[in-house]
């Protein structure tokens, strides 16, 4: 969006080729802008969080269309699926190879939990074995409760305090 | 178009009991179904395979008729004539109650491997000379069999199949909530709204403890 009122932008004319912020603020910014999502599709959610990263709903416009299938490489695990008791050590490992910092978002009413699968092969919700930073409603949620998910989740790291602090001490 | 030589015979009852004098008709709502002792079950189908055109194995499975009954478990193959479109069922009971057994048939149909892991899996059928009686569902080392009537549908509390994921976590496998469930729809009902899924019996959840009677 083009405003008219420049005094109100940043103005390297007047004021140099300098930002002037907190080093927390920047990282988080970073962070939030940059998510790439490890997509652990295990059902028909896979397929909505497909059509989310597609052209119609397009991921990218939020910065996070750098869908990762290797751990090492994501710091945002999307859960989209029923958890089975099966699966469920294999996705904990994953999570566990996933750098820090890394989040979790717990798509649709399987993963957030157990959904209708109230039954002996099912996890009732995927926070039982990994922490979950979103959890969105729906069977399967629509493409855009997912965006929303992302635009919560990116609210969630802006607002990280002590960014740095937790960097140097780790 | 099928040729007339490959066509199931008519009288499929006779058929079998030439060779296998024990085989009686079952009672059956839709397509021949037999009994027979489960020593013959694998000549019989061979009989059937080879020389009456059910050449397609479509299901191996098995009916656990009651925690009490005897026999408790009955095995059931359904064969398929792909040349005369005819379906044919064989049903055989397991002598055990505690350990039931069935022969493999994975000789006569190589489809008949995964079949038999899933019954064995989830009835603990044991097919005897199987070549590889893996649990096929639930992961290896799960101590039950999940379809058996004396295991309820929310399950039982175990242990997570991987031990140090679950020291990490702390979660084990826990019975699931039920709300008196399980859900199911209404069919037949026009108003949407009152055929969403439901559970049918309310009269015990997880406040209201179940009745000894129902």
């Amino acid at each position: 969006m083009v405003t008219p009122n420049s005094e109100l932008a940043y103005n390297t004319k007047i004021e140099g080729d300098i930002v002037v912020t907190r080093v927390d603020a920047v990282i988080n910014w970073l962070r939030s802008s940059s998510v790439w999502p490890m997509p652990m599709g295990l059902a028909c959610c896979a397929i909505e969080l497909m059509a989310t990263a597609s052209s119609r709903f397009d991921i990218a416009r939020f910065g996070a269309e750098v869908f990762r299938f290797s751990p090492r490489q994501a710091d945002c695990m999307i859960v989209a699926g029923t958890v089975t008791y099966k699966m469920a050590p294999h996705l904990r490992r994953i999570y566990d190879q996933m750098a820090e910092p890394k989040w979790v978002i717990a798509m649709g009413a399987c993963a957030s939990s157990g959904g209708m699968y109230r039954s002996y092969a099912t996890l009732q919700g995927v926070d039982r074995i990994v922490p979950v930073d979103v959890y969105i409603s729906g069977c399967p949620p629509r493409p855009e409760a997912l965006l929303d998910a992302l635009i919560k989740l990116q609210d969630k790291m802006t607002r990280n305090g002590g960014t740095a602090k937790q960097l140097l001490s780790a | 178009m099928s040729s007339p030589a490959a066509a199931p015979a008519t009288d499929l009852l006779a058929v079998l009991q030439a060779r296998f004098p024990a085989a009686v008709a079952r009672p059956s709502g839709d397509h021949p179904a037999f009994n027979l002792p489960m020593a013959e079950v694998p000549a019989a189908l061979r009989l059937l395979r080879d020389e009456h055109g059910y050449d397609l194995l479509i299901d191996v499975t098995a009916v656990d008729w009651d925690v009490e009954a005897s026999p408790r478990f009955s095995v059931v193959w359904h064969l398929l004539s792909s040349t005369a479109h005819g379906y044919v069922r064989i049903v055989a009971a397991c002598a055990d109650d505690a350990e039931p057994t069935a022969p493999s048939v994975v000789s006569l149909w190589a489809g008949a491997n995964w079949h038999e892991r899933e019954t064995f899996d989830l009835m603990g059928i044991r097919f005897t000379d199987h070549p590889d009686l893996r649990r096929i569902l639930m992961w290896d080392g799960y101590p039950f069999h999940p379809l058996r009537k004396d295991f309820p549908l929310a399950g039982i509390e175990t242990p997570l199949p991987d031990l140090e994921v679950a020291d990490i976590t702390k979660a084990t496998v826990l019975p699931a909530p039920m709300m008196g469930g399980p859900f199911v729809a209404s069919t037949g009902e026009m108003n949407l709204t009152e055929a969403e899924p439901r559970a049918k019996d309310e009269s015990w959840n997880e406040r209201n403890a179940k009745p000894a009677v129902l």
